[in-house]
């Protein structure tokens, strides 16, 4: 598995490569990738429908317990599934659908990236490894929002889409590490047996909601959903990617996870539901304000995601229909989701147009994507004989069985305006004259939603062929062994009465859909997203003041700033630790010293005296080089040498910086603030030393390095072997400043002089 | 700057400051010194130079644009450390050997990577001033 992950990660990096060489057959080629790791998660298929997981580690910072550690059971395994064979049909799709594009072999990177990031999400077993990919699909899903940079809208979308879900994940990693501390373990395989002992502990609530925040930014949750359909602006290969089939569900997949060790509180199973259900109502009520198809789905998907969330949230309340309706909608919703919006994006491709009212006769020019639609629509619908009748059939006996009455009937309202939308969409494949000159696209465009939406009818026909593995999907979600029999046709009963109830509903909101769509898509509703709106320019509103006050320009204002606020908060820590002593014992200075002292204090008195700036620079390095003195006279040779130096390199800068500025007259008289601040500082830095010296000195750490240098260090000059053995990293640190410094002079010295020779 | 005096010394001391740079920064691991106070003293000599004798000839005593010595530097500070890791060692532990009876140990080279930065990064900032200094711009 950690195999499987890094090849993953190391065959998106060919990508680009193979995309210049082989060009348009580039996306079949690459497509091998996905569909070989699909492969090798299909042979461990038996083995985990068995009941078994599978657990590889490799260790990273193993002093903290942060492991590159992998996990698969019934739940991984699925979604390890969906990823690498939906993936598959997606690389082979963008190859049709951005055939030509500039940037295609970027886009085949970043998309395999995703699916690298992805696949590590779901089978990371280590908190810190699912965090590191959680947020890499972050960013490489802003990559591919953006993808279209040149606009604007895409731009905005894609800032819009980070903001939130990155967000959400500094939420989810407060969450995370709590969990860990409070069961005391970082894997997650070892957090789920300690159910108990998590929901009885006091931080159990704060660390719930900091986890519900990062999977419901994730997943596009109310009040969070806003950003899913904004996202619409990313390809379409994107959409049905990263924003059906995939990563709005990683937040439902750490839900669903985590279920076993958070689920069985009152406040797990509420929350959930209740934000569950409004997600839901909310997607299906946005719905009527659109008639673009990608729009339209994307609402869909908001509903889907709720309806998923509610069902985690019945996980604990019902016996185990909820964790199978789990598992099977799971499957129907990314394989009818997927479909469609691939179907979308080749009618979009052929047509030219997304509008649903603008579209018609299709099927007769585009019959194989024809069949596509009709097919996943019925699974959208939850009609059978496809696999979302089976999943909506099992969730509505888990809402009957345990969710109250009007929870139950908002859901049907919700699946409701899905089964409307399935006509929506099929519609114009029948009704009307098809456009001038469209026909069907290239395989690549119709391969992926055939494939996706057949396998929907193939599993309603034959529901045991998924069988064992839903099976072991709700007994990951569940915590325990689930057995439960699918059943295409499950008899008479109240959910079956439902699941006509929604269809009739959906054909009456489908006749009233044109007189709703009118009406609602004509005021801007507020919604969060004004929040979101509101807080970003607040934020921003913040900065120019901010920068209007601290970054005037000026070098002198910075320097009081920074020396001010140093004195402020140091001074103030000082005062309050109450460490302003007169050190006892402190002798009297030799005569050497006192001498030194009195040319230091001349020094210091003469550059407040001078007029000229250069004079002054001078006069200060007497001070400098006293201070160097002092240390040669306390037997440290290098730090002495350390600073004559130092002293020297600043007078030439200073000098040559002072050459630079035109008109720079005299030192101005007067400047109070200035003085202050500057006497303040060295008051400062004298009471600091004064308090150090009246502490007894600690000589632990002094001791080890002289006892360590030369046996580990094999030097004697404890100062560099400190440097470039024990601290060595530091000192790594420290030079790539320094580097990174000298290049920051360089490039401002450059755009100066190509602004003076244009 | 024409002064007869700093022009002849300075081809003297440039040559003795850079040797004594080199020695400093050899003799660090044992004595008083080591890269950063090597690179100090090297970058003396230069600006010193380039003061006698004008930036174009400073230049020309260096064998790369001193940008180029901080990506040097880096690489061979990082490099140093990478040794320890096949040998299956925490990052940068050090390795010692013998090269001609001359004790030589991978903390002695991260320490010529630090001296290569420093100089670099410094001398980087002291030329791209100087330079700046013969053509003053109007506007600052």
């Amino acid at each position: 598995m950690v195999v499987a992950s890094i090849v993953a990660f190391l065959g998106a990096l060919t990508a680009p490569w193979l995309h210049r060489w082989l060009g348009n057959v580039a996306g079949w080629v690459l497509a091998l990738l996905p569909l070989g790791l699909a492969v090798y998660f299909a042979s461990l298929l038996p083995s985990v429908v068995e009941g078994q997981t599978l657990r590889h580690s490799l260790a990273w910072v193993p002093s903290l317990g942060v492991n590159f550690s992998f996990y698969l059971d019934g739940l991984s395994l699925l979604f390890a599934l969906l990823i690498t064979g939906i993936g598959a049909f997606i690389v082979i799709y963008s190859g049709g659908y951005l055939k030509g594009h500039p940037d295609l072999g970027r886009f085949y990177l970043v998309i395999l990236l995703f699916m690298a990031s992805m696949l590590g999400l779901v089978l990371a077993d280590n908190v810190v490894t699912l965090f590191v990919m959680w947020e890499l699909t972050s960013i490489t899903s802003y990559l591919l929002i953006g993808f279209n940079h040149s606009e604007f809208r895409s731009r905005r979308a894609a800032t819009q889409a980070l903001l939130v879900t990155a967000g959400g994940g500094l939420a989810l990693l407060a969450g995370l590490i709590l969990l860990a501390l409070m069961g005391g373990s970082l894997e997650i395989s070892e957090l789920l047996g300690q159910g108990q002992l998590l929901r009885e502990h006091p931080l159990y609530l704060p660390a719930l909601i900091l986890v519900l925040l990062g999977a419901f930014t994730k997943s596009a949750q109310f009040p969070f959903h806003f950003w899913l359909p904004n996202a619409m602006e990313a390809p379409t290969p994107v959409s049905a990617y990263l924003h059906s089939a995939t990563m709005v569900k990683a937040g439902v997949y750490l839900l669903a996870r985590l279920q076993p060790a958070l689920g069985g509180s009152e406040a797990w199973s509420s929350a959930l539901m209740v934000f569950g259900l409004a997600t839901l109502l909310t997607g299906a009520t946005l719905t009527f304000r659109h008639t673009d198809l990608k729009r339209l789905l994307a609402y869909s998907t908001v509903a889907a995601l709720g309806a998923l969330v509610f069902l985690i949230g019945l996980v604990p309340l019902t016996d185990y229909y909820a964790a199978m309706g789990f598992a099977t909608f799971l499957l129907a919703h990314s394989l009818y989701k997927g479909g469609l919006f691939m179907a979308a994006g080749a009618v979009d491709h052929e047509a030219g147009t997304r509008d649903i009212t603008q579209l018609g006769g299709l099927f007769r020019v585009m019959p194989l994507t024809g069949v596509a639609v009709v097919l996943a629509a019925l699974s959208l619908a939850g009609l059978p004989p496809v696999l979302g009748f089976i999943g909506k059939e099992v969730l509505y006996v888990a809402a009957l069985q345990a969710a109250p009455a009007w929870m139950v009937g908002l859901a049907v309202l919700g699946f409701a305006v899905g089964a409307m939308l399935a006509l929506l969409l099929v519609v114009p494949f029948f009704r009307g004259q098809p456009p001038q000159e469209v026909h069907e696209g290239p395989p690549s465009l119709w391969l992926g939603p055939l494939v996706l939406a057949g396998l929907g009818l193939l599993l309603g026909f034959f529901p045991g062929l998924y069988n064992p593995l839903a099976d072991a999907v709700a007994s990951a979600v569940k915590g325990k062994a689930v057995a439960y029999h699918l059943k295409l046709w499950p008899g008479f009963n109240l959910a079956l009465l439902l699941s006509l109830l929604t269809v009739l509903l959906g054909v009456g909101l489908y006749f009233l859909y044109p007189r709703l769509q009118a009406w609602m898509a004509q005021e801007p509703i507020p919604g969060p997203e004004n929040t979101y709106v509101a807080l970003l320019r607040g934020l921003m509103r913040l900065a120019a003041g901010a920068e209007r006050l601290l970054q005037s320009g000026s070098l002198r204002a910075y320097l009081v700033w920074t020396f001010g606020g140093l004195v402020g908060l140091v001074g103030l820590a000082l005062f309050r630790s109450g460490v302003l002593l007169w050190p006892a014992g402190a002798s009297s200075p030799k005569l050497e010293q006192a001498l030194l002292l009195a040319l230091m204090l001349l020094g210091a008195i003469g550059a407040l005296r001078l007029r000229s700036h250069l004079a002054m620079v001078v006069v200060l390095g007497i001070v400098g080089a006293g201070v160097a003195l002092v240390f040669l006279l306390q037997n440290a040779p290098d730090l002495s040498i350390t600073q004559f130096l130092v002293e020297t390199l600043t007078a030439i800068l200073i000098a040559l910086v002072l050459l630079q500025i035109r008109d720079i007259g005299s030192v101005p008289r007067g400047r109070w603030l200035d003085k202050a601040v500057a006497l303040g500082f060295g008051g400062l830095v004298t009471l600091l030393m004064l308090g150090v010296l009246a502490q007894p000195i600690e000589l632990h750490l002094s001791q080890f390095f002289a006892q360590k240098s030369l046996p580990e260090g094999f030097g004697r000059n404890i100062v560099n072997v400190i440097l470039v053995d024990f601290r060595g990293l530091d000192t790594f640190g420290e030079i790539t400043v320094v580097g990174l410094a000298g290049l920051g002079v360089w490039a401002l010295l450059q755009r100066r002089q190509r602004k003076e020779r244009p | 700057m024409n002064t007869l005096i700093l022009k002849t010394t300075s081809r003297f001391l440039f040559t003795l400051l850079l040797l004594l740079s080199v020695f400093l920064l050899l003799r660090g691991h044992n004595e008083p010194g080591g890269g950063f106070i090597g690179a100090l003293v090297a970058v003396g000599a230069y600006a010193l130079f380039a003061l006698a004798h004008g930036l174009a000839a400073a230049r020309k005593l260096l064998p790369l644009a001193p940008l180029r010595l901080v990506g040097w530097g880096l690489l061979v500070a990082l490099l140093s450390a990478l040794p320890a890791l096949l040998l299956g060692q925490p990052l940068m532990t050090g390795q010692w050997f013998s090269l001609l009876g001359v004790k030589v140990g991978t903390p002695v080279i991260f320490d010529i990577g630090v001296y290569l930065t420093v100089f670099g990064a410094l001398l980087s900032a002291i030329f791209g001033l100087e330079e700046a200094a013969h053509h003053p711009s109007e506007g600052a």
